[in-house]
């Protein structure tokens, strides 16, 4: 819905590139636009076509599961919300023409090509997923109830085939065993997708969760798996609680197929568990847990514009340059470049914008639309002249609210001068129409009774402003979503209750007043708090955009963890590009860098910070002035005292080990048996999470020891590994090279002992072997440990002093997981890299440049608008009793001692009403929602009946 | 009792349960028409005053959803 009101986003839908010319900064895209047979400005999405089209098909967004209408719309959020007619489908009867209120249907529509001239491109163009039917022994298209956990997931969907009831599709039965079988078509190298799909493990466990809350009865759930990866921030807890509160089973097993138990629907499923043991147990219903796959359509467009992919298809990237294809000016973001899960793809596409902003950065502003508005009418001291519009929504309200009457009652109100019914009220023409009578009547409020404010009342402000009225003249209420829609069959009441919602819209209207939106000036500069990789990229992204950058670095020199790193699972010299992104950071004219730096006092809000810096050792303290803070305070290796890790000499940390292989020390490139434990200190009680890398880092160093050193064995003890996405590629080159990996559990951990023989000490892993179910001692020269990654600790500093939350493990939260993965609740605080979780190098490249982007968003912008809907404090009444300061979850609102008053900051201030609630003497009231307001919609709403 | 109609008041924050009340309109879910639902920015911001004013106007319950 943002993304379709906004100005300068232009959205093309039911198209398809048919040809890129140009090179970056200058390329010509020929787009087909395919007839969707309707008038896009026209349809309201009313959906009185489909209610009337005599034409049935499977309807692919419930996964064929529902059937819909040849004239169709995917989904109730779909954006642009208009129908489309299926052509094959359409028998081209005529009837949603005749029925269309709007006029909409155009079946004459033609196929159009259009050229654009844009300045970069970036894919976003996504996967499908596996077509199981592949695995023919899974039996799925041969039982109706094995499905696949799209499917699953529409059926656990309240607007899904059974409205959200866990039904299984064959008899509408309510299942009551459930069984997902994991990587159907990934980690699969017999139907040529040998990578990992990244998203798989955590989605079952998600969608085994929820069925658990839809199901009436009890219900015994079983994940079939072989390595559990759940790698991603916080997952590891939720895998812990799906196991320990649901109590769903997870079993580590090879499936050898699935069949239909004879004239139950039933299906048994026969498996290999780690011993050998050979199982064979029923279920009610099997959800095969798809992976990823680039579809033949975005193969063949790489093609054609000529980016690299690779063998299966998936765009290529480099570690260092996660968003950029092969092409310049060509971003790519999302799962095209490989499988990954929502808060990643969201940090890529985030991250792909900001390098664009860079790219285009000397045109900014030059194709920017913006509104001009008529100088607002000045209404104070008037009495109210109220205007009340009353919307049919097609016959979605009208057909069960009777409209006219609704009308009627409302212009029986004193002050409401004027009353309309309208077939759409927010249809082009009746904006127009409102404009219209705000000045034929000189109404000073306007009150609209249609759908949901919360998607609706920015577009009707918008009116407000363009008639020159101020915005917050305007009262809606809800009779569609909260009324016609809920109460479809009691058309009497439900037109009683719209005749009631509509009385208190009045009754507030009458008392609502102009607010102001305080403009504020905004500091262009940037701070990044950090100079590791992440920091570093930050900066580099801001700096090449224009803007200037404060980079503060706590240590003496730029690199931070990466430091340690020489090289990534790829193969990319870490070093070298090290060196030369310090040498950009430090040459660039619009970045200054403050190393040996303390932060010891940090106030003011978004757009203009004042951080106090404090160079070591010293008491000088600089003040430095920013609108925008950027926390990449990154992490480190935690060097864990167990397995005689500090007490024997030959007990390494992963990066200890890689830096004597690249020192080339003799007597680890050289020793004849290597065993490295992975999740030491990690996925415990006290860490109970993954630090996401380590599989990879001990992967990566055992291909280099067996490059070097082919005889050495090299013994890798795991929990699971989590070589995620196409990083699966390197754990099966491991393995064809021979380094053995030896699963452990929790509970059964390895062992490590010195025992003296002859002269010498031997270094000896004692473990049990799951396969064989016998003990094993490794005798082995050196001992790698994959310790965890924690934050950095000045993370902790930080947090409060920039008030900025942090989770029970250190790293810091963002303000939502999938949705704002790099940002802050604080509005103009942003983060990336370890500091928000542990990640490889190329994630956190991404980040960084999404945290730049986003941070761009703040800096492009000349000034900044306030909420109006913040509270106030009536000096007269306030005592300074500081409830209102105790209670404020902004920091917005501050008592001055001397004067002994309440003080909003409106630029801090949310508009949430807390203070105004908390407020013993009634001295602090929320503008908008004023107590003198909601008192007159409580007693309207009690008035009559 | 059978005829009893609870006049019903109902404060809804904008960020949660407003959207979930929409969310049930969305989604077709048919409930008694008994509730007049104000919207708020926050439910910190129902003032226990509100919902005496509601009961003594008259209403027979008061929801606060948030």
């Amino acid at each position: 819905m943002e993304l379709a009101r906004h100005l300068n986003v232009n959205i093309i839908t039911n198209a398809e590139i048919k040809q890129v010319q140009g090179k970056a900064g200058n390329f010509l895209v020929t787009v087909v636009k395919r007839p969707r047979y309707i008038d896009l400005s026209k349809c309201t999405g009313c959906g009185e076509c489909a209610r009337h089209c005599p034409t049935i098909t499977l309807d692919s967004y419930n996964q064929g599961l529902t059937r819909r209408a040849a004239i169709f719309i995917r989904y109730a959020q779909a954006v642009p919300h208009a129908f489309m007619i299926d052509r094959e489908q359409c028998i081209g009867c005529g009837l949603c023409e005749k029925v269309c209120l709007a006029g909409a249907v155009n079946y004459a529509e033609q196929q159009e090509e259009d050229t654009i001239n844009v300045g970069s491109i970036i894919l976003s163009l996504g996967n499908r997923v596996f077509d199981p039917r592949l695995n023919f022994e899974y039996g799925y298209s041969r039982y109706p109830n094995v499905i696949t956990s799209l499917e699953f997931e529409r059926i656990l969907s309240a607007t899904g085939p059974y409205r959200g009831n866990l039904f299984r599709p064959s008899d509408r039965e309510i299942p009551q065993r459930i069984a997902f079988i994991q990587c159907v078509g990934s980690r699969d190298e017999l139907h040529n997708r040998p990578y990992c799909s990244s998203v798989c493990c955590t989605y079952a466990i998600k969608e085994a969760i929820v069925a658990k809350e839809h199901s009436p009865t009890t219900l015994d759930e079983t994940i079939f798996f072989m390595d559990m990866r759940t790698y991603g921030k916080d997952l590891d807890r939720y895998y812990e609680r799906a196991k320990e509160e649901h109590g769903i089973r997870f079993v580590r097993s090879k499936i050898y197929g699935v069949d239909e138990v004879d004239g139950t629907g039933d299906l048994a499923i026969k498996y290999v568990t780690e011993d050998g043991a050979v199982t064979t147990e029923d279920f009610n219903l099997v959800v095969l847990s798809v992976g990823f796959e680039p579809s033949p359509q975005v193969i063949d467009l790489g093609r054609k514009l000529g980016i690299q992919l690779n063998k299966y298809g998936f765009c290529s990237t480099s570690p260092f340059s996660p968003v950029e294809t092969s092409k310049p000016g060509i971003f790519v973001c999302g799962t095209y470049s490989g499988p990954k899960d929502i808060p990643e793809t969201v940090m890529q596409a985030s991250g792909a914008a900001g390098s664009v902003s860079a790219l285009l950065a000397p045109s900014r502003k030059t194709l920017v639309k913006e509104k001009v508005y008529p100088p607002e009418i000045e209404v104070d001291g008037q009495e109210p002249r109220i205007g009340v519009f009353v919307c049919h929504c097609g016959i979605n309200i009208a057909g069960v609210v009777n409209v006219p009457e609704v009308k009627e009652y409302a212009s029986t109100f004193p002050n409401v001068v004027f009353a309309d019914d309208n077939l759409f009220t927010c249809s082009q023409d009746t904006q127009e129409k409102i404009k219209q009578k705000i000045k034929e009547h000189n109404l000073n409020r306007v009150v609209v009774a249609s759908c949901s404010p919360r998607t609706h009342e920015p577009m009707f402000q918008e009116t407000l402003r363009e008639a020159g009225l101020n915005k917050y003249l305007f009262e809606m209420t809800n009779i569609r979503d909260q009324c016609s829609w809920v109460h479809m069959h009691e058309p009497g009441r439900a037109t009683q209750k719209a005749k009631d919602l509509v009385r208190m819209a009045i009754a507030k209207a009458r008392l609502i007043e102009p607010l102001r939106q305080l403009s504020l000036d905004l500091n262009h500069t940037a701070l990044v708090i950090g100079g590791g990789i992440a920091g570093m990229t930050s900066a580099l992204n801001l700096a090449e955009q224009g803007f200037e950058v404060h980079l503060v670095e706590r240590s003496s020199e730029l690199g931070g963890a990466a430091r340690q790193i020489h090289y990534t699972l790829e193969g990319g010299d870490v070093q070298s590009y090290l060196a030369d992104l310090i040498q950009k950071v430090t040459s660039h004219p619009l970045i200054k860098i403050h190393t040996n730096v303390y932060i010891v006092d940090a106030s003011g809000y978004v757009g203009n910070f004042t951080t106090g810096l404090m160079v070591e050792r010293t008491k000088y303290i600089e003040a430095i002035k920013h609108g925008v803070t950027i926390i990449a305070t990154g992490g480190k290796e935690l060097k864990i005292n167990e397995y005689l890790y500090g007490r024997d000499p030959r007990v390494l940390t992963s990066l200890e080990l890689e830096n004597e292989i690249v020192k080339g020390n003799p007597q680890v490139t050289s020793c004849d048996n290597l065993v490295m434990i992975q999740c030491v200190g990690s996925r415990n009680g006290e860490r109970p999470y993954c630090s996401r890398v380590c599989c990879s880092q001990s992967i990566k160093n055992a291909l280099k020891l067996k490059e070097l050193n082919p005889k050495m064995n090299i013994y890798i003890l795991h929990r699971d590994v989590r070589t995620y996405g196409l990083k699966e590629e390197y754990y099966q080159q491991a393995r064809q090279k021979g380094v053995m990996f030896i699963r452990y559990d929790l509970d059964n951990k390895p062992e490590v002992r010195t025992v003296r023989e002859d002269n010498r000490y031997l270094l000896e892993v004692h473990l049990r072997d799951p396969v064989l179910g016998e003990e094993l001692i490794i005798d082995t020269d050196i001992l790698a440990l994959a310790v965890p990654i924690v934050p950095s600790p000045e993370g902790r500093e930080l947090a409060q002093l920039y008030k900025v939350p942090l989770n029970e493990d250190g790293f810091f939260v963002e303000a939502h997981v999938k949705l704002r993965p790099v940002d802050f609740a604080t509005e103009g605080v942003f983060m990336c890299g370890l500091a928000h979780s542990p990640k490889s190098i190329d994630e956190s490249i991404a980040q960084a440049k999404a945290a730049a982007s986003r941070a761009t968003t703040v800096l492009v912008k000349d000034t900044i608008l306030a909420e109006g809907i913040v509270s106030s404090v009536n000096e007269a009444l306030c005592s300074g009793c500081g409830v209102c300061e105790v209670l404020c979850p902004y920091s917005a609102i501050t008592v001055d001692r001397e004067k002994r008053v309440a003080e909003v900051n409106e630029a801090l201030c949310k508009g949430c009403g807390t203070c105004a609630a908390a407020c013993p003497s009634g001295a602090v009231q929320q503008r908008g929602f004023k107590q003198g307001q909601i008192l007159s919609m409580i007693a309207a709403a009690l008035e009559v009946s | 009792m059978s005829d009893f109609e609870p006049k019903i008041i109902g404060f809804c924050c904008n960020w949660c349960a407003y959207g979930a009340a929409d969310l049930a309109g969305v989604s077709r879910i048919q409930y008694p028409p008994n509730l007049r639902i104000i919207r708020v920015m926050c439910s910190g911001a129902v003032d226990p005053c509100y919902i005496l004013e509601a009961l003594t106007k008259g209403a027979d319950g008061v929801l606060v959803g948030g």
